[in-house]
């Protein structure tokens, strides 16, 4: 079973959300970045939080109970191997998953689908573009056990 | 082996399913179905109507769902009986199924009121199954005037549903807002400006007085011409079964955190049961799907002589109309923290040095962070509220307990 996990250490995250643009561009299917991302809004799966004397990147934990798996209204996220996975062709955009998840880790995209981070497993990028892109090694990705 | 019986078979139903799974993967499972569809995600019917969820993607699980789970589905049977005593439920053909623990998973039913004329009026639709959105779906045409009874998220969903496909649609209610249970005045306004810039129409502090076939007369003196008529008035939890066994209920069906019920051997999930709200601290009917699957689970793992309990239950809702879109949750008592623009409200409400509920309409917030405060009865001054009321944002939390939640950071 696959447990490795996105981590984050706020003592070294820059706050420069480069994170969030490699995220995007992973996910866009393109192979151009400023084709995919110049003057565009960004839908990343990955965002930054804090303040001025922190910041920390948040994406999916992949709860070990996941509330959003257990609240989804159209049963369109399931948990497969450790994974939490959105098939995002039956959400309907309707919120309850942002209204149960205590990490804020899902956010609508352009067309009003959920997105959130499934550790680039469906996309091409083969390991997590935000790990691979930080940096100052901010974000790494191993196995730590679950989160609560 | 252990022999388990579910009443129902919707969200609560699969719940109990998953849950008996994790504990039992060889007891025999016995599903009552009335509805001859496998369990599917009933918020969706408005989807359908509209045409948004097509009939194979509105199933909540796979197809071979319950061959993989190995339960055995008796569709278009009902239980007429639970008889306790001897550890059986009685079916509608007049079989007997026997138990060594039941779950009556039953939900809800529509709530009909008397109206004057009502049964004169032949095309008259509730909207609770998908077998009611199939019908409504015929029904409706492209210059069919429709009319539905109850401006609560049942009847709303419907109306939206139907908004793109008919002539018109007017919706009636007595109370004077919409989503009345769920929304003060001025959020509901908000929404219902929403609503009525997509042409929909409202009767709000109104209702029936008597109906014609084709013509509702509304108490105001309006009158309502219609081709379609939905009534969607309320709902009431499907107790009987307990009852009339002799069971503990009030408003649903009285279970405590591990879902028992007050007879021996039976559970009980989902929206006929009625369970603790951790924002009131009262026992309530918690009718929304996140607890009906959570409450079925529980009850499963319980079943199978497991251990788990329901006890962070409350009530909360997310509705969504033309992309404008209503979060709450908890109670709405105490202290309010407010901010508010044209399209926009947002409401904290706090009490005890905690966060008790919130309601949130046109605002883009991660709101489920506000969620957890509430379930885990987070106390405020351990966190920086100050930072965590004007964005919901794990930063207001405190070191160590960010670093608890994100798994171990340094
Ligand atoms: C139009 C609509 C929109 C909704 N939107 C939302 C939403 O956006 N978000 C949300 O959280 N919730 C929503 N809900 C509520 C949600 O659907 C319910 O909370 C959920 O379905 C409850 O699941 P349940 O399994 O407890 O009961 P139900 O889904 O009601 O299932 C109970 C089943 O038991 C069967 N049954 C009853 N009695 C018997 C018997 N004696 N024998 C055999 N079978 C029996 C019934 O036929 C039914 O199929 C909505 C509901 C409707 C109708
Ligand atoms: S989306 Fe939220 S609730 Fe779901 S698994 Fe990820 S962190 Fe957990
Ligand atoms: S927004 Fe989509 S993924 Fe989230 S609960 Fe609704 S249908 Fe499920």
């Amino acid at each position: 079973m696959n447990m490795k996990r996105v981590y984050v250490n706020e003592e070294w995250c820059l706050g420069c959300h480069l994170c969030e643009y490699n995220c995007a561009f992973a996910n866009s299917g393109l192979s151009d970045m400023a084709l995919a991302l110049k003057g565009k809004p960004i839908y990343p799966r990955i965002h930054i939080e804090g303040d001025e004397k922190i910041s920390y990147a948040v994406s999916c934990r992949h709860c070990e109970d996941p509330m959003c798996v257990r609240s989804c209204i159209a049963g369109a996220i399931s948990k497969q191997d450790g994974v939490v996975r959105i098939d995002r062709d039956r959400c309907v955009g309707c919120f309850t998953c942002v209204l149960v998840c205590p990490y804020g880790a899902l956010a609508p995209g352009e067309s009003g689908a959920m997105l959130k981070c499934e550790l680039c497993l469906q996309n091409a990028s083969g390991e997590p573009a935000c790990v691979r892109g930080c940096p100052n090694k901010a974000i790494v990705y191993e196995e730590r056990g679950e989160a609560e | 082996m252990k022999r388990y019986v579910i009443i129902g078979n919707c969200i609560a139903a699969a719940g109990c399913v998953e849950g008996i799974r994790s504990v039992d993967p060889d007891g025999a499972i016995t599903v009552v179905s009335e509805e001859t569809h496998p369990a599917y995600c009933r918020p969706l019917i408005s989807y359908f109507l509209e045409g948004r969820a097509s009939l194979d993607r509105i199933s909540y699980r796979a197809p071979d769902f319950y061959d993989r789970a190995g339960c055995t589905v008796l569709y278009g049977r009902r239980a007429v009986a639970v008889r306790p005593e001897e550890k059986a439920v009685e079916l509608d053909d007049g079989t007997s199924l026997p138990y060594d623990a039941l779950c009556v998973a039953t939900g809800s039913s529509p709530f009909v009121p008397s109206m004057e004329g009502l049964e004169n009026v032949r095309s008259k639709y509730s909207f609770m199954t998908l077998d009611d959105a199939i019908a409504l779906d015929k029904a409706v045409a492209p210059e069919s005037r429709v009319f539905v009874v109850g401006a609560g998220m049942i009847g709303l969903k419907c109306a939206e549903g139907l908004l793109g496909r008919a002539a018109s649609v007017t919706v009636c209610d007595l109370a004077d807002r919409v989503l009345s249970s769920v929304l003060d005045f001025e959020c509901a306004a908000l929404v219902q400006r929403r609503l009525e810039e997509h042409g929909m129409r409202f009767y709000l502090g109104d209702s029936v007085l008597r109906f014609e076939p084709d013509t509702a007369y509304l108490k105001s003196g309006a009158v309502v011409g219609f081709d379609v008529l939905v009534l969607a008035v309320g709902i009431r939890p499907n107790v009987s079964l307990v009852k009339d066994a002799g069971g503990e209920v009030g408003r649903g069906i009285v279970v405590d955190e591990m879902m028992r019920t007050s007879l021996p051997g039976v559970f009980a999930a989902g929206d006929c049961a009625q369970s603790f709200d951790v924002s009131s601290g009262e026992s309530r009917v918690l009718a929304i799907l996140p607890n009906a699957y959570m409450q079925g689970h529980a009850a499963g793992v319980n079943m199978a002589g497991g251990r788990e309990v329901f006890d962070k239950g409350i009530v909360m809702n997310s509705i969504g109309f033309f992309g404008m879109h209503a979060m709450t949750a908890g109670s709405y008592d105490g202290e309010v923290y407010e901010e508010k623009t044209e399209s926009s409200v947002k409401r904290l409400y706090t009490k005890d040095g905690l966060l008790k509920g919130f309601m949130l309409v046109g605002c883009d917030e991660r709101a489920g962070i506000y969620t957890s405060m509430i379930r885990e009865r987070m106390p405020l001054d351990s966190v920086d509220f100050g930072l965590m009321k004007r964005g919901a944002t794990t930063a207001g939390y405190c070191k160590e307990k960010r670093g608890k939640m994100f798994g171990g950071v340094v």
